[in-house]
């Protein structure tokens, strides 16, 4: 008989997404980062259980809070910190920072700082999969302020329209920035929207990463045969909205009620309950991803920044006329030899 | 293939026909695109042609798209979204500005976004505010994005060619006035390259710089300068991003005098950046201060004749032209 060690390897993942999203809040603490727009993905790290249901060469669109994701699809911490502290050797050359992570690479097709921006890159992803026949599925991962939007249901009706394998996430942390979702949505069944344009709706248990794995799986299989779907996910924001934000619009009982929710205990809990680890080996893991993160950290910090001229390059490729940088346009109008 | 009469409706067809046959990649994603032709005609057949997978009718849905052609470009395919009107574009402007221009400077170069959103503006059909404006500047305004408005049958074919090879977005907005005009397309010979302006007319007292088609306006005035005794030289900028401002530069430096016309309501507009330009690079050659005649800054009005008075005429173009040369001070002065 085989063990299923694939709970013990996601728990890993969860306990490097939390210690990751610590050690960015430390980066700003010693006033490292790159501002202070940082979404910390604590309490939401379940959704591994969708990123380990997804394949090589899946790609994905993230937004505001998608840490957690693009650790989940095989990130490099050291160059994502990178990133959040606005480094030349971050995964954006230090253009994007935290809002803006990608990777090419890895199928993250950009995080969006735009409420569902992202969320219609997957739907023409999906129409590239599906004309090519190259059975790969595209994942939007938003939070619950998408719902709201008006673009979430434009790709919905796409993606159900043209059948394409496409899976959208709703991270429902319960919180569009000091909003609850009670305040911003008439109605909560927002697995009930998705089934109205015709998409397979689940729900998962943001407490629970192995019935988010079991339910995101099956999504999953499903879109990648073109039918496309919609998942759930109840979790906790643990903390505010950014950074910056002390979350004056809650309680101090509902933010306590709320961590109890803890994704990553409950599945560390598992993992020895059902003798995949022992209570050592758990904290080994613990050790490991803190350690790994202290690295990241270090060397966020201390790797150089970009040179000052790469901001011209990369608004348009390379080889095709570039902005003209405001100083030579300067020295060509007014220089005395210009004239 | 030798050139052909045909119209600037046919001419961007067959760019699209040419590009699709080429690469298979390349795909037509737009409202009535497929079963209907497009609004105006220009994609006619080509559902025919090729699959409803490559020719996509889409619900009225602009943002989703464009946002769409966005994800389809960064993964791979090569995708012309159409949008009905540009008058439509402040639905998509999030998709357009924020997504498809800054993808490949946030994301540090990783993440191109080699699409074309092709549109059409101007007035001419009494389509009023909502379908009639020329909204250019909101492109120019955005870095990251590209942007073509042809103005004659062979630029229509061969900058939308030269669009669909560009590896970053480009906006290319044709006019719904010249869909129908007729003209010669040689598809072996571009007048000019991407980025490159055309003297339409060559000319040593005054610099006319102008596209889509108030090119066509400015060529009529230049003949009514002509016979006053004025010479007037036409420069079509064919594209504005890329726009290659040293041939303006040059032509006003010979002329000492400029006028910019364009069909845009004039504050904020394209017009207005590019006498800007003029005002800073050449101000030592200038001999009279640069003038933009542009559309009037209200919104279009439905009434033929309110609406034809609202942009530049030909007439208006002239009586400015030979005002700005101290020839002749129009009536209504």
């Amino acid at each position: 008989m085989t063990t299923n060690t694939a709970p013990l390897s996601r728990y890993r993942t969860m306990r490097r997404i939390r210690s990751f999203e610590e050690r960015v809040g430390e980066l700003f603490l010693r006033g490292e980062s790159a501002g202070s727009m940082l979404h910390l993905s604590i309490g939401e790290e379940a959704v591994v259980g969708v990123t380990d249901a997804m394949q090589k060469g899946d790609t994905f669109t993230t937004h505001h809070r998608g840490h957690g994701v693009f650790l989940g699809r095989g990130a490099d911490p050291a160059r994502m910190m990178a990133e959040i502290g606005g480094k030349a050797s971050g995964y954006c050359r230090g253009k994007g920072g935290s809002m803006h992570i990608a990777s090419h690479a890895l199928g993250h097709l950009g995080a969006n700082a735009i409420v569902g921006g992202g969320i219609p890159h997957v739907v023409g992803a999906g129409l590239t999969y599906r004309n090519r026949g190259t059975r790969q599925v595209s994942v939007a991962f938003f939070g619950d302020g998408a719902m709201q939007q008006g673009i979430l249901y434009e790709a919905m009706n796409m993606a159900a329209l043209w059948k394409l394998p496409v899976l959208f996430v709703c991270l429902n942390n319960q919180y569009g920035m000091g909003t609850r979702v009670d305040r911003s949505a008439g109605r909560l069944a927002f697995g009930e929207r998705a089934e109205s344009f015709g998409l397979a709706a689940a729900h998962g248990d943001g407490t629970d990463v192995e019935q988010v794995h079991d339910v995101a799986s099956q999504l999953v299989v499903g879109a990648r045969d073109g039918r496309p779907g919609f998942l759930e996910i109840d979790s906790f924001r643990f903390y505010g909205h950014a950074r910056m934000d002390k979350s004056p619009y809650r309680t101090p009982e509902e933010e306590e009620e709320g961590r109890k929710r803890d994704p990553v205990l409950k599945a560390r809990e598992r993992i020895i309950a059902e003798g995949l680890a022992t209570e050592d080996e758990a904290t080994e893991i613990d050790t490991d991803a803190a350690e790994e993160m202290d690295a990241a950290l270090e060397s966020a910090v201390t790797a150089a920044p970009p040179a000052l001229d790469t901001m011209f390059e990369d608004v348009f490729a390379p080889g095709t006329p570039a902005p003209r940088p405001q100083r030579d346009r300067l020295r060509a109008i007014l220089s005395e030899d210009a004239a | 293939m030798s050139a052909i009469e045909t119209t600037y409706r046919d001419a961007i067809r067959q760019a699209l026909l040419d590009a699709m046959e080429e690469d298979e990649n390349v795909i037509l994603i737009g409202e009535e695109v497929g079963l209907y032709g497009g609004a105006y005609g220009v994609t006619k057949g080509l559902i025919d042609l090729y699959s409803a997978n490559r020719v996509i009718d889409a619900p009225i849905s602009e943002a989703g798209i464009v946002g769409t052609a966005v994800g389809a470009a960064m993964t791979g395919l090569r995708p012309v979204a159409e949008l009905m009107y540009v008058d439509f574009i402040g639905l998509v402007m999030d998709q357009l500005a924020n997504q498809a221009a800054k993808s490949r400077y946030m994301f540090g170069g990783q993440i191109a976004v080699p699409m074309v959103l092709r549109t059409q503006g101007g007035t001419g059909r009494s389509a009023a505010a909502q379908h009639s404006q020329s909204l250019e500047a909101w492109m120019l305004h955005t870095p990251g994005l590209r942007l073509a408005m042809p103005a004659t049958v062979n630029d229509a074919y061969h900058l939308l060619r030269d669009a669909l090879r560009q590896p970053d977005p480009v906006v290319f907005i044709e006019h719904k006035g010249l869909y129908t005009m007729k003209g010669t397309l040689d598809p072996e010979t571009p007048d000019a390259g991407w980025g490159t302006p055309v003297i339409r007319r060559d000319g040593k007292d005054l610099t006319i710089v102008t596209y889509s088609r108030m090119l066509h306006e400015a060529m009529r005035a230049a003949d009514t300068m002509a016979e006053a005794g004025i010479d007037a030289e036409v420069i079509d900028l064919r594209c504005l991003n890329p726009l290659d401002e040293a041939a303006i530069f040059a032509s006003v430096q010979r002329t000492g005098r400029a006028m910019i016309v364009t069909e845009a309501a004039t504050a904020g507009s394209a017009a207005s950046e590019i006498a800007a330009r003029i005002g800073e690079s050449c101000f030592d050659w200038l001999e009279e201060p640069v003038v933009r005649i542009g559309g009037e800054d209200i919104p279009i009005p439905v009434s033929p004749s309110l609406e034809k008075g609202s942009i530049p005429s030909a007439q208006l173009i002239a009586e400015a032209g030979l005002w700005l040369m101290r020839k002749e001070t129009p009536a209504w002065a």
